[in-house]
């Protein structure tokens, strides 16, 4: 692993180098600092999927702007009250460590919340400094004198390691390594969906319910991170996976892992640590045996194709008509879209996990992915992007650790039709007159973020219409022509 | 039928809340959180305990210092590259969040739509980000050449040693232009309110004084805590400029780092956000001996009230005729459209929790329409701000505080100007007042509910309280409040509107209550108190 992580170092280099001297190839070189990232930290990651809890209260061990920035974040995307606890460092807490700040904030969350579970993530400052947040939670643990206590479930987090998808999978995954237990198997399946929007954790609730299959979808913040108008306030949202369905993660018929590139990167540093990229369904895996299929977001006729399939062959169950129908009408509608978006340049950005399963959808309507890139540095998005787009597949640019200006310069040089993601590259679609499909995380500039369906066969379906139209629209209006038929 | 009271002859006495939100507490933290909590009586001289530590686990407003340095103070100043040196969330999260509208001349730069990171890795928090840092500065020199550069440190730079500063003088006498860092790692104070100090320092540090123009106005004024946001200051610089008033420089919405560099020669200045930026008013008179008023443009009324006080200051004739002509023509405008909306909202309640100047200020503008303001309290203000400056003498200075480096500063004998040292002499024997902030309590009704940093708990406990009509505060309160069935007005994004200042400000914020408190949606929602009698036997108003 060593050995392979120099050897891409070097290329990266040499890549580095290359550029330097021959100014002829017109590429955006590799710069040190990163203007406009393509990702955000790891913390926000593990407190969406902490959300995804059932009765969970994330508390984040660090200072509390880092707590007030994620709140903010989250909030603006999923127009929802979310309530994420902080142990407020100060200068003293820094010095002397964070301790008595971690044990005060987990008494008041408790005495405030009553929560089931508590999901504590690290902060850069907590890890720098060294805390140990499980030495704290056991501290905790040894002093109280409450008779009931909620579950404690810890992550570490620091954002100097990877981006928001590393912070989640890391969530999902200590949540599995500290509560999930053997057993006798059950006919129950695991679900691991990533970083997805809460409508999508719906669509594949509804795809196992039609199948009849029992599951275990974590995280799921379907509910807590989308809400109904209440009677009266929740202080804890309802809905999220319950603790005894994480219990009985080990004991499931298998699990499926939907992306591909989860926090496997071999580029950030938390591979230095194998242990800690683990997924959840490799823990599971390797402790009781859980057979995993790891698989792209079913996003795309081929995609969607796998996914139903193995839900199908795990269960020894026929796909029920209606998702028949659901494929033959999204099949249907892409020959009625086929003249206007063939052959069609796309950029598509963002998470790399969704990047991949766009480009994959793109890649079989005939759109030509002209860019996939992403802020995550896990080095795979490359292979993974060839592997799933079979079609013109060496015309792909392909980049990790891209930024947004490095979007921005690309796309002024190359000129695509379309951009694909969220609402981070709204300027470059703005100062260029690109139509822009928003879709992934964050998106704040439009009403729904959290109601974005890309999942399944009329998650792919709307999506396709809103690409298509967005086509059909900026060809329309650019025409000097009226024209009402397109 | 709604239970709620409409609270005519005066306000309930909120003690039997107050106990209720205590009881929450430990008996330890309740008699400290008791401080924070004030039964506001404005013929009495009451403390409120500000400033202080959020207690952990509580979801509070605040910030960091970093949020309050970066985010706040220089985020709005376009010619300045502001470089983040750490991980990549505290970059992102300050990227444009904060609204800040900006106007650059025809090839003038503009940065502030960026967000530049150093991005550090593990293996620069293992062996240091000094070099990192030092490329990035390059780097950013190399693509953008701008005038200036400040570094920004977050939580891991102190900690593992990284020197900003240092950093920044190698780079400077490297690329010749002006860079400064700030020790502003986010856990340094209590709240952002820390940052705002430290970036007051630097920039008066590094930046004030630096270019001794020759005047090119009559009346030359900088304003200061101004930061544009929903194009706040346009709509003040528009007042200025018909009235002939040379607006040098604003700190520092729609600023640039070149304006800061002679604001040392305005001949006034002028603060809206007391708590963020009365630091730099307090060192420019001592160095320069430029005198400071408080000014406020939230409302027709304050916009009005600080239009004079500008012209009386300057004591001439023609200003003072001017600045009278566009009050008539304005306040027309203003009154028609106010008479039009005010009957439809007048009677209702608000509460705001928000920032450190604006929970006051915008009381006014509620109190135009005939809305009151039943409870209020700041995120990260100080004494001060509550009961005036009178109290800064008295103010414990704690180990937080401490943290934060205070500048010495000198007469600056080259620059230093008698002529205005002398006039404010003579106008304080006229009874003029300089230095002028009472604070929010004076300004609020008897029996309101005075909070300071108020957390998610507490939050809840007033809106089943006082059921206001409208909740002022943040992005991260909306959806809480307004699940409750209250509409919830975001002060520091204007939910995207705006602006709310001077005359035009004052309209759109009246059409905006308008359309958020006479709207048919919220009675979609069964707020609890629609239908239950009472929420809490113990709780009954007597109004």
């Amino acid at each position: 692993m060593r050995n392979l992580e120099l050897g891409i170092w070097n290329l990266k280099l040499k890549k580095n180098a290359m550029i330097e001297n021959t100014p002829i190839i017109k590429s955006t070189p590799e710069y040190t600092a990163t203007r406009n990232a393509c990702k955000l930290c790891a913390p926000l990651g593990a407190s969406v999927a902490f959300k995804g809890i059932r009765g969970c209260v994330p508390i984040i061990h660090g200072g509390q702007g880092c707590a007030t920035y994620i709140r903010r974040y989250l909030i603006s995307h999923y127009k929802e009250p979310v309530d994420i606890a902080s142990s407020n460092f100060t200068e003293e807490s820094t010095i002397f460590g964070g301790g008595a700040n971690c044990l005060a904030a987990i008494e008041n969350v408790i005495s405030q919340y009553q929560p089931e579970v508590i999901g504590m993530a690290t902060t850069c400052l907590s890890e720098t400094i060294g805390d140990d947040v499980k030495f704290y939670i056991q501290n905790f643990k040894d002093l109280t004198d409450r008779e009931t206590l909620p579950h404690f479930i810890s992550a570490s987090t620091p954002s100097y390691q990877g981006s928001h998808i590393d912070g989640f999978h890391e969530a999902v995954a200590s949540a599995v390594k500290l509560i999930a237990e053997g057993g006798e198997k059950g006919e129950h399946l695991n679900i691991f969906p990533g970083f997805v929007s809460p409508e999508d954790l719906r669509q594949i609730k509804n795809i196992l319910e039609d199948f009849t299959i029992p599951y275990i979808l974590l995280p799921d913040y379907s509910e807590t991170l989308d809400n109904p108008i209440w009677d009266s306030y929740h202080r804890i949202p309802e809905g999220g996976t319950p603790i005894e369905s994480v219990r009985k993660c080990g004991s499931a018929r298998a699990s499926i892992e939907l992306g591909t590139i989860l926090n496997k990167g071999s580029l950030s540093g938390r591979v230095k640590n194998n242990a800690l990229a683990t997924t959840a369904a490799e823990y599971l895996l390797e402790s009781f045996g859980v057979e995993n299929h790891r698989m792209p977001l079913p996003l795309g006729v081929s995609n969607c194709d796998h996914f139903f399939e193995t839900l199908s062959q795990l269960s020894g169950k026929e796909i029920p008509m209606k998702y028949t129908k659901e494929r033959g009408r999204l099949i249907d509608s892409y020959v009625d879209g086929h003249k206007y978006v063939f052959g069609k340049r796309a950029v598509v950005y963002g998470e790399e996990d969704l990047v991949v399963a766009l480009s994959a959808f793109l890649n079989e309507i005939g759109i030509e992915v002209a860019l996939a890139a992403s802020g995550g540095e896990s080095g795979r998005l490359e292979d993974e992007i060839r592997k799933y787009c079979p079609e013109n597949t060496s015309e792909i640019t392909v980049q990790n650790g891209y930024d947004y200006e490095m979007i921005h310069e690309w796309c002024a040089e190359n000129k695509p039709d379309i951009l694909i993601g969220n609402s981070k590259a709204y300027y470059i679609a703005r100062e260029l007159g690109i139509p822009i499909v928003r879709c992934g995380f964050p998106i704040h500039d439009r009403i729904g973020g959290q109601r974005i369906k890309h999942l399944g066969y009329t998650g792919t379906q709307e999506l396709f219409d809103q690409i298509t139209n967005m086509l059909i629209a900026s060809k329309q209006d650019s025409s000097a022509v009226g024209y009402k038929y397109m | 039928m709604p239970n709620r009271k409409n609270y005519i002859n005066g306000l309930p006495d909120p003690s039997t809340l107050k106990e209720e939100i205590l009881k929450k507490y430990p008996p330890k933290l309740a008699k400290k959180r008791a401080k924070g909590l004030v039964i506001n009586d404005p013929n009495l001289e009451q403390e409120i305990m500000a400033n202080v530590r959020t207690i952990p686990g509580i979801i509070t407003q605040r910030g960091c210092t970093y949020a309050g340095c970066k985010g706040v103070v220089l985020g709005p100043t376009r010619d300045i590259i502001n470089l983040v040196h750490g991980p990549i969330g505290c970059s992102f999260y300050a990227w444009l969040t904060r609204r800040n509208q900006t106007r650059p001349l025809e090839g003038e730069d503009n940065y502030i739509t960026y967000s530049f990171s150093t991005d550090m890795q593990d293996e620069n928090i293992v062996f240091g980000g000094e070099a990192k840092l030092k490329e990035a500065v390059r780097e950013a020199y190399e693509i953008f050449k701008p005038k200036a550069i400040g570094i920004f440190s977050t939580c891991p730079v102190g900690l593992i040693g990284d020197d900003v500063h240092s950093v920044s003088r190698d780079m400077k006498a490297e690329l010749g232009i002006n860079i400064f860092g700030f020790s502003c790692e986010g856990y340094r104070g209590v709240s952002q309110s820390a940052g705002h100090h430290i970036a007051n320092n630097g920039v008066f540090k590094h930046v004030v004084g630096l270019n001794d123009r020759e005047r090119v106005g009559k009346f030359q004024v900088n304003l200061l805590g101004e930061y544009n946001i929903g194009g706040d200051a346009f709509e003040i610089e528009k007042l200025f400029e018909e009235a002939g008033i040379t607006l040098l420089s604003t700190f520092s919405g729609n600023s640039t780092i070149k304006s800061m560099e002679y604001s040392h020669t305005a001949d006034l200045n002028m603060v809206m956000c007391h708590r963020s930026i009365n630091y730099i008013a307090e060192m420019m008179e001592e160095k320069y001996g430029i005198p400071w008023i408080k000014v406020s443009f939230v409302g027709a009324e304050s916009t009005c009230k600080s239009l004079r006080k500008i012209a009386d200051y300057f004591g001439d004739a023609d200003l003072k005729a001017k600045v009278e002509e566009i009050i008539a023509r304005e306040m027309a405008k203003v009154e028609a459209v106010k008479s039009s909306i005010r009957p439809k909202v007048e009677g209702k309640l608000a509460m705001m929790f928000v920032g450190g100047s604006r929970a006051h200020h915008y009381q006014d503008l509620f109190a135009e329409l005939g809305i009151r303001t039943v409870s209020a309290g700041y995120e990260f203000a100080h004494r001060d701000d509550y009961e005036g400056r009178k109290v800064i003498p008295s103010i414990k200075i704690d180990a937080d505080t401490r943290n934060i480096e205070e500048l010495s500063v000198t007469k600056d004998e080259a620059h230093f100007r008698p002529d205005l040292v002398e006039k404010k002499a003579e106008l304080v024997s006229k009874g003029f007042e300089f230095k002028d902030y009472d604070g929010m309590m004076p300004d609020m009704l008897k029996n309101s509910l005075v909070i300071d940093d108020v957390n998610h708990w507490e939050t809840e406990k007033l809106i089943e309280f006082y059921k206001p009509d409208v909740f002022c505060a943040g992005i991260k309160e909306k959806y809480v409040v307004q699940k409750a069935g209250v509409p919830l007005k975001q002060l520091h994004s204007y939910d995207y509107g705006g602006p709310y200042t001077a005359f035009d400000g004052a309209i759109n914020f009246y059409v905006e209550m308008e359309r958020m408190l006479a709207t048919n949606i919220w009675k979609m929602i069964d707020a609890p108190w629609k239908h239950e009698s009472e929420l809490v036997g113990s709780m009954t108003i007597e109004a």
